[in-house]
């Protein structure tokens, strides 16, 4: 069987400093993989070399999503594969209404799949129903994207984007941040539900908190560029209880 | 909403550096001989049957012109134009008094259909499927010096409204032409004002009367076709005390190598109560990437609030023309007045573009408002020149200006330059501006949910011009946004 996601000894680097070392993972369908790691272990880093933001350089491995050469592809060719990075600060978009974001982005990885576009009403009534489900005041649906959103709300907006968009390989980084208890509870809940056999998930987060409510299957440390540790969701209890200094002086 | 799409469909079909309008028609023309003379300006008047005033008006203008200097204070830098290398008047030769729409020439009814203006009446109403409560257009095509075609007149007529040409109002209505003609802009305004005062060929004439609000939008459609050739449009509108109208126009070029130069006057003139709406959606040639060719649009706007509480809002889309040179203007003289003026200056590839408002409060208790949103990409320069004044007597005035800047590359220029004067203590003026940088993240954000890198252009901005494309008529606020994004192609790595 083909992996969702295959890294095989990645190294990237970012403003000429080599950030990823030789990064291997592979993620199956149906899988939730955690990736813990101190701060500056790279975690964004590789997120970002997923989802191909510029300015980040490959400089060795190799990566493929469904078997096909991630690296291959332009960033939005990778998005309407179905790669979908929640990111750990949305970004705001004046003037554009949340709602007509999500039809640009809907329609646009339509198109580039070569399917027919969702007419505004069934994607409107499509938006409804997701909205209902996360919690989400409708009324947010006019609001200019992210423009003034609490940081709850903007994470509740990223995981209604994940909804909608139906990603197979679901990339979240630190969604947890910023977020109060009840707010991590909703946005968990919403990303629970999008388990599903078809799909994998990279949870990214620093913290063991969020493990309690996104229970994953396996469990990395990531830390100076590589993943260090591999273990099943009692890792995350672990690593809670000695925190990374052994991987900081490991890296160092 | 659904525009956005439309918008990122038409960048996806279109390539780079084509501008869509830039074909030819071919139709036999008459046109001057080349160069500007008294005898010029009396061969125009003679094409057009002018009363005697009308004539003396233009050469009196023309011995003005003479004395003055083309401005140089505008950040827009082109070679010399010798005014005597081009002609000054260019009409299709075909039958000049039209008695019906079937009488347009064929070659040139296909013009507007390929541009999308529908000329024909029956065509209009039939409709394909419209949107509920869609209004509709009545329209006035000038292709080069003449108006071809002016469409729902009896319509019009019946509500008591006159939308005509210029040249036709002459004739028919000279008493209102000539009482208004020049009385907001006047002969000797400036350079290119005086030049047009002598020259000017056709353009649109609206007369509503007191009380009456013009049951449709009034468009005028700009196409310049002829080769070295000036387009000098006037139009004139008056709105009588408690009207309204809304008037709407578009300009188009065909692509060609040398620069052509368009100098219009427009007139507007509002009484008590009345309020004139003005839309343009400006798309000129622009020139190449290079900078070759494109029409220099060196524009004099200008409204009178005439009248108690009148109002006069002007909104402009203007992503064409090689380089810009306009700022629509009102003169708030009735007490309670106001004006607006709402702009989307787009420049990319080599585009100049030098341009903003005057809002000169007079009148007591007049209030102004402007929003105006440049975007430079390329190569380009964009700057926004504003003045606001207030009278000595014009007590409780208030301005608030927003000038909102977005530059896309790092090659391009955005500047602003704004000039206030208020020489009563009451006046109260407020001014905000920025300039951004397109956000790199922002793009990114929106290119990692399946959004192509111009698409998330077209998105970006379409957001940051959204306060302006509200102001427009419905009907061509998808147009307009449709044009931005054609606009900006290629201005994206
Ligand atoms: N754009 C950038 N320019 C320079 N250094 C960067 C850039 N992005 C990340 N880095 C550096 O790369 C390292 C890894 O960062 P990051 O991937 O954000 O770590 P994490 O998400 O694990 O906290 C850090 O040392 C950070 O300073
Ligand atoms: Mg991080």
């Amino acid at each position: 069987m083909t992996a969702l996601l295959e890294i095989r000894d990645l190294k990237a680097e970012v403003a000429g400093r080599q950030i990823l070392n030789g990064l291997d993972l592979t993620v199956n369908k149906g899988e939730i993989h955690a990736i813990m790691g101190p701060n500056g272990a790279g975690k964004s880093t590789l997120s970002y070399v997923l989802s191909g933001k510029p300015g980040y350089t490959i400089t060795g491995g190799e990566v493929y999503l469904n078997g096909e050469d991630l690296f291959a592809m332009e960033a939005d060719e990778r998005a309407a594969k179905g790669l979908f990075l929640a990111f750990q600060y949305p970004l705001e978009i004046p003037g554009v209404a949340t709602l007509t974001f999500l039809r640009s982005a809907l329609n646009a990885q339509r198109r580039k799949r070569g399917e027919e576009e969702l007419s505004s009403p069934d994607l409107l009534k499509r938006v409804r129903e997701l909205a209902k489900q996360l919690g989400i005041d409708p009324d947010m649906l006019r609001r200019p994207l992210n423009v003034g959103f609490s940081g709850g709300e903007k994470k509740r907006n990223e995981t209604l984007q994940m909804a909608l968009l139906e990603p197979k390989l679901c990339v979240l980084d630190e969604t947890d941040s910023g977020l109060d208890i009840d707010a991590l509870k909703v946005v968990a809940n919403g990303v629970n539900q999008l388990r599903a056999p078809e799909r994998g998930m990279i949870v990214i987060t620093h913290y063991q908190r969020l493990l309690d409510y996104i229970v994953p299957d396996v469990v990395h440390v990531l830390a100076a560029g590589r993943i260090v540790e591999t273990g099943g969701k009692e890792l995350a209890l672990e690593l809670e209880a000695r925190g990374y200094a052994q991987y900081q002086s490991e890296a160092a | 909403m659904a525009a956005v799409q439309e918008t990122i469909d038409q960048v996806r079909r279109i390539d780079v550096e084509q501008y869509k309008y830039g074909f030819v028609t071919d139709v036999e023309s008459e046109k001057a001989p080349k160069g500007l003379s008294e005898d010029i300006v009396r061969y125009i008047s003679a094409r057009k049957n002018e009363p005697e005033w009308m004539l003396e008006w233009r050469l009196e203008a023309f011995r003005r012109w003479q004395t003055m200097r083309e401005p140089e204070w505008a950040r827009v830098n082109y070679p010399p134009i010798d005014y005597q290398d081009l002609h000054y008047y260019s009409a299709p030769r075909k039958k000049p008094e039209l008695a019906s729409l079937d009488e347009v020439d064929p070659e040139i009814l296909k013009t507007y259909e390929k541009l999308g203006i529908p000329l024909r009446e029956q065509e209009i109403l039939a409709g394909v499927v419209r949107p509920e409560g869609e209004r509709r257009i009545a329209v006035d095509a000038v292709f080069d010096s003449v108006s071809v075609a002016t469409t729902f007149q009896a319509e019009l007529k019946a509500a008591g409204v006159i939308f005509m040409p210029i040249s036709e109002a002459l004739r028919e209505h000279p008493e209102l032409v000539r009482k208004y003609l020049g009385s907001v802009v006047p002969v000797s305004d400036n350079y290119f004002a005086t030049l047009n005062s002598a020259v000017f060929s056709d353009g649109s004439f609206v007369y509503v009367p007191e009380g009456v609000r013009c049951p449709m939008e009034l468009s005028t459609y700009f196409r310049i076709n002829e080769k070295n050739t000036g387009q000098f449009e006037r139009t004139l509108i008056i709105a009588g005390k408690g009207s309204y109208v809304s008037y709407l126009e578009g300009c188009t070029a065909p692509q060609r190598d040398e620069n052509q130069l368009h100098a219009a006057v427009v007139e507007l003139v509002a009484m008590d109560d009345a309020e004139i709406k003005y839309s343009t959606v400006q798309n000129w040639y622009p020139g190449n990437a290079e900078g070759v060719g494109g029409i220099y649009n060196f524009v004099t706007k200008r409204g009178d609030c005439r009248g108690a509480r009148s109002k006069i809002s002007w909104t402009q889309v203007e992503t064409g023309s090689a380089i810009t040179w306009k700022y629509p203007s009102c003169l708030l003289r009735g007490e309670g007045s106001s004006g607006e003026f709402y702009s989307i200056a787009i420049s990319n590839g080599r585009q100049q573009v030098d341009s903003g408002t005057k809002m000169m409060h007079i009148g007591r208790n007049t209030t102004s408002r402007i929003v105006s949103k440049g975007i430079s990409a390329g190569r380009s320069q964009n700057t926004y020149r504003g003045l606001v004044s207030a009278h000595r007597k014009a007590k409780g005035a208030r301005n608030f200006t927003a000038c909102d800047s977005l530059l896309i590359g790092d090659q391009c220029g955005a500047h602003t330059v704004p000039y206030m004067e208020a020489k009563n203590p009451t006046a109260v003026f407020e001014h905000e501006a920025t300039t951004s940088k397109i956000s790199e993240d922002v793009l990114f954000y929106c290119v990692q949910r399946g959004l192509s890198q111009e698409e998330a252009v077209g998105l970006v901005v379409n957001g940051f011009v959204k306060d302006v494309l509200q102001q427009l008529p419905m009907e061509f606020a998808v147009e307009a946004q449709k044009l931005i994004s054609i606009s900006l192609e290629g201005s994206v790595g």
